[in-house]
């Protein structure tokens, strides 16, 4: 299909095999009032893809917030903005790039970091930061996995994480976090999210709306060849056959090098003053640059692909309008004022090239060589696409009984092996192996990178000063097991934890990005499931203050009929007023309470939980069941997002004040794994020597295990010097946030936690670090 | 006084050379495109990291013959300070103003963390204001930071005491533990014959504010001021 000729005539069948239905290649030659050629076909294929249209998802999208007093741009440009203060903005995005990076590891995600951050840069920002948020299958061995499945995932992994590196660390912005998770249903379509953070002067940015009758359309970057040809829609909106590594060609190939340039010539060429409107070619390459454009602008554009710069000879007008060749953008420049732009990308040494004009009438006209190759309303063709209301059924609930959940050990029992193996388990050991392969401190604004904080930060330096007071902080969750089980209430806790991450590096949370990766839309619970989380999205989005302000939608992601779990991600972006009072978490001081905030009201817990679902029910999703058990059944924790809401308004508060050494939130592994990586990371966070724990569990459970490695949200350890702990103490009650002193940081190397009179572990921080710290590098290396 | 931060196509660490010394150091400091020849009448000129012309055929190999480097060779062979930080450094030694050459790192990956290296001389424009022995907490971002050169090389440097940075363990010691990249004789950074000339893998301008995380990097900074300093006295 890649090479069709224009002569094909357009069939029902070929129409099929570009993905429209036949209602759709009905609405196509309704809009035309005449058959499509190849081309026009093509386009449309394209441009109605489920990737490019949201056909499937867009009713749904709709229930999600999206304003806010905060909010300078929402959804439907190539990236959202916030207002940051002191006349900024913060341009933000995440989005997926799985398929790809299945077919072909390195180059999916070296692409995936590419296209996003063109996003940023289009709108006028200079990126500043990236965070990935990875999902893959096993990498060991066991629980039915093979070991020749466990090394493909490796490969993959290693593949992207290689890609994520390179692209990133040559292009010169940071990669300072996101998270990297391993269940079985990922084996077959791993998750791939880039997300991008960039800053501008408010007055400095960018829109891709096309205005002006007469105004030249500029082609800038890479030149055009024939890689990616319906990456979009073959590629990213159909699922994986046994046939997928066919489709290697359709990957794109990345050169963040080209992209470097592309980015610095963009931002001077912004600064002429000559730049009217400007949009990357990402998915469906030109096309959808030169429909959307004009579309947004109420305009037409006509382009003669002839002028198009082409890496290869005898490209048809199909195979130019549907390439995804990477690193090229589309501008419209002011009439007359072309040369101003056309020099500052000669200078970069990239190609610019005027190859067409904005006209009236709102016609996207393509030319080759003055014949005429295509001719579409763009408008229609940009926003009337087909939208579906998918049926939506709630798959039949599962019969558990408590026989399939976890079960607690005995009272007494010492937990030491669980715990290391826990602090071993890939999803919960050091990443640093992964990310110390990641530029992190390249732009000189890092106040934390991976694993410092619970959320990335990044230090705002004025664009013309350098004079820095504020920094943003940035953190992404989504955890695909808890959405299998419950999807409404899983989405509540992305949103959640993300914020919550955020707060507990002192910032406040302000907006969010989301990247929903999903099944095939065309299963009715695939359906149910996407449609509950926007449901859990938009109730977590509303109480915690935090509206979307763009992402991406990812369907299709299964294989031979198998979905992954449905997999929200959520970025949470968070303001610092002051960039000098970054919470990290390791603890600091010998002798500094160890206090647990927590957000839920009256004695920690006790009538929160239990009552609602059940300790058992709830243990039996934990990662701990998952890692000691084999065990994934029951019921998310219950989530009180009020109490979410209070604790992150205290950690905010706490931060301000300076009255806490550390702050980390309870999540993966519950508080045990909390303690223990704020024991992890004193050595490189300022403390003297070596530190370690001795703590007093409340008795909110009768089972040591739920007490220990229990996930329930809205929790979090702040380590206060003795002098503070009244202040702190009045703080969270003003907050509504219980506070109770659990134990002590002590010097040395004993970490004891003791739950009803006894000590259930009790083992050195050394042998828990070295598990801890070198696991993931003993199985990726070998 | 004034510096010059050399921008070649794929730079990406020269707005950090330029705000370490612009913003910290508040000297006079502009940016000086690859393909112009004039230096600007620069008293030291920095070569910072990056991967210039993306560094696809290997590090600094195109960027040498990039015009500026015409007139970066002319200057330093007047006596002029140079200082080639990463890929900078790896410029250099294509070009030819320091001796060795650059492998891939021992463990075949990018690593970006703080290494620990030691002032091993600090009779040169770049260590004056450091004391011998001191041990510098700076990080490194790389792939190609393998310092290699020949037996003969590497005594003629160790002879002349042209080994400035040598990469060593928090404590000091610079055995293997301390080595990131598989370095030959721990070297982190070296310079010329004449002492005018230097490079290091390690990013001192990363490391300026103790904001994040060291402001051990300033020192080499700082040296290369009182140099500066110290020649405009000289010649007045």
């Amino acid at each position: 299909m890649a090479t069709a000729p224009t002569e094909i005539k357009v069939t029902p069948e070929i129409a099929a095999e570009h993905g429209l239905t036949a209602e759709e290649y009905a609405r196509v030659k309704q809009i035309l009032g005449r058959e499509p050629n190849i081309t026009e076909l093509g386009i449309f294929s394209v441009m109605w893809s489920e990737h490019c249209s949201y056909k499937s998802s867009k009713v749904h999208l709709k229930r999600l917030p999206t304003r806010g007093k905060l909010v300078v741009q929402g959804p439907g440009e190539n990236a959202g903005v916030v207002d940051i203060g002191d006349g900024l903005v913060a341009a933000f995005k995440i989005e997926s790039h799985n398929h790809p990076s299945y077919v072909e590891p390195f180059q999916g995600a070296t692409t995936g970091v590419g296209g996003i951050l063109r996003d940023i840069f289009t709108m006028g920002a200079r990126p500043v930061a990236v965070l990935d948020s990875l999902r893959f299958g096993p990498i060991i061995a066991g629980n039915g996995i093979s070991e020749e499945e466990a090394a493909k995932n490796r490969r993959i992994l290693d593949g992207v994480i290689r890609g994520v590196a390179n692209y990133g660390n040559c292009f010169g912005v940071p990669t300072v976090g996101g998270e990297v998770g391993f269940e079985p249903c990922y084996s077959q379509n791993p998750l791939v999210n880039a997300l991008a953070l960039g800053i501008a002067k408010k007055e400095d940015i960018f829109f891709a709306k096309a205005k002006g009758s007469g105004n030249p359309v500029i082609y800038v970057g890479a030149k055009t060849g024939r890689d990616g040809i319906h990456g979009a829609s073959l590629l990213a909106s159909a699922e994986f056959t046994e046939e997928s590594q066919q489709k290697r060609p359709n990957v794109q190939v990345g050169d963040p090098f080209t992209e470097k340039l592309l980015l610095e010539a963009c931002l001077e060429a912004m600064q002429t003053g000559a730049v009217v409107a400007i949009q990357d070619m990402g998915a469906a390459g030109l096309t959808c640059s030169t429909t959307e454009m004009a579309s947004r602008g109420g305009t037409g554009i006509e382009i003669d692909l002839a002028k198009v710069p082409q890496r290869e000879s005898g490209m048809t007008p199909y195979e130019i309008m549907l390439s995804e060749s990477q690193e090229r953008m589309l501008l419209v420049a002011e009439d007359g004022r072309e040369r101003e732009v056309l020099d500052v990308f000669k200078k970069w040494g990239l190609d610019a090239v005027v190859v067409g004009e904005v006209t009236d009438g709102g016609l996207l006209r393509v030319r080759d060589r003055g014949k005429l190759a295509a001719e579409i309303p763009a408008h229609p063709l940009a926003e009337e696409g087909p939208v579906y209301k998918r049926p939506i059924a709630q798959p039949p609930l599962r019969k558990e009984t408590p026989a399939d959940w976890f079960h607690f050990s005995v009272e007494g029992t010492n937990l030491n092996e669980n715990f290391a193996k826990l602090l071993g388990s890939p999803a919960i050991a050091s990443k640093r192996w992964i990310t110390e392969q990641y530029d992190t401190s390249v732009r000189t604004n890092t106040l934390a990178g991976p694993g410092a904080s619970d959320a990335a930060v990044i230090r705002i330096k004025d664009p013309e000063t350098g004079m820095v007071k504020r920094a943003l902080a940035l953190a992404t969750d989504g955890n695909g097991r808890w959405c299998e089980l419950n999807p409404r209430v899983g989405a509540m806790h992305a949103v959640a934890e993300a914020a919550r991450n955020v707060a507990a590096s002192g910032a406040r949370p302000m907006a969010a990005t989301n990247c929903l990766n999903f099944g095939s839309p065309e299963k009715p619970g695939v359906m149910w499931q996407f449609s509950e989380a926007i449901d859990g999205l938009t109730v977590a989005c509303n109480v915690l203050g935090t509206p979307i302000t763009g992402g991406n939608v990812s369907f299709y992601n299964e294989t031979l009929g198998k979905s992954i779990y449905p997999t929200p991600v959520i970025g949470v972006l968070g303001i610092l007023e002051d960039a000098s009072r970054v919470l990290k978490i390791g603890f600091r001081e010998e002798g500094d309470a160890i206090v647990l905030l927590d957000g839920a009201t009256s004695v920690v817990g006790a009538q929160h939980a239990a009552p609602l679902l059940g300790t058992q029910r709830e243990f039996s999703s934990s990662e701990y069941s998952k890692t000691i058990a084999g065990i994934v059944a029951g019921e998310p924790p219950a989530i009180d997002l009020g109490a979410e809401k209070r604790l992150q308004e205290c950690l905010v508060s706490l931060a301000a004040s300076g009255a806490v050494r550390s702050a980390h939130d309870v999540s993966d592994g519950g508080i045990a794994v909390t303690l223990a990586e704020s024991c992890f990371a004193a050595a490189s966070q300022g403390a003297k020597g070596p530190l370690g724990a001795k703590v007093n569990l409340p008795e909110e459970a009768s089972a040591a295990e739920y007490a220990l490695f229990g996930e329930r949200g809205a929790r979090a350890i702040v380590s206060v010097p003795p002098t503070s702990l009244a202040a702190v103490l009045k703080t969270a009650r003003q907050c509504g946030v219980t506070a109770h002193q659990i134990g002590q940081v002590i010097v040395g190397d004993a970490f004891r936690i003791e739950h009803k009179g006894s000590a259930v572990i009790d083992i050195s921080v050394g042998t828990l670090y070295d598990t801890w710290a070198h696991s993931l590098e003993r199985t990726l290396k070998g | 006084m004034k510096f010059g931060v050399v921008v070649f196509p794929g730079s990406n660490c020269d707005h950090d050379a330029f705000y370490a010394i612009g913003n910290i150091l508040k000297k006079p400091v502009e940016f000086i495109w690859h393909q112009s020849q004039d230096l600007a009448n620069c008293d030291a000129i920095v070569l910072p990291g990056g991967f210039a012309y993306g560094d696809y055929l290997r590090t600094g190999a195109i960027a040498r013959f990039s015009p500026v480097m015409k007139s970066v060779s002319k200057f330093a062979n007047g006596g002029g300070m140079v200082l080639g930080v990463c890929n900078g450094f790896q410029i250099l030694l294509e070009a030819g103003l320091l001796p060795g050459a650059m492998m891939r790192n021992s463990g075949l990956r990018f690593i970006c963390r703080h290494v620990h290296i030691r002032v091993e001389q600090t009779d040169t424009p770049f260590t004056n204001a450091a004391t011998k022995g001191q041990i510098l907490k700076i990080p490194i971002a790389h792939s190609d930071g393998n310092y290699t050169c020949d037996e003969a090389t590497l005594a003629e440097l160790e002879k002349n005491r042209q080994v400035v940075f040598r990469y060593t363990t928090p404590d000091g010691t610079d055995d293997a533990a301390g080595n990131p990249n598989g370095s030959t004789a721990n070297i982190a950074g070296i310079c010329n014959r004449e002492r005018n000339v230097a490079g290091l893998m390690p990013h001192p301008e990363r490391a300026v504010e103790s904001a994040l995380d060291s402001a051990d990097g300033l020192v080499i900074f700082r040296s290369m001021v009182e140099a500066l300093v110290g020649a405009a006295k000289a010649t007045a």
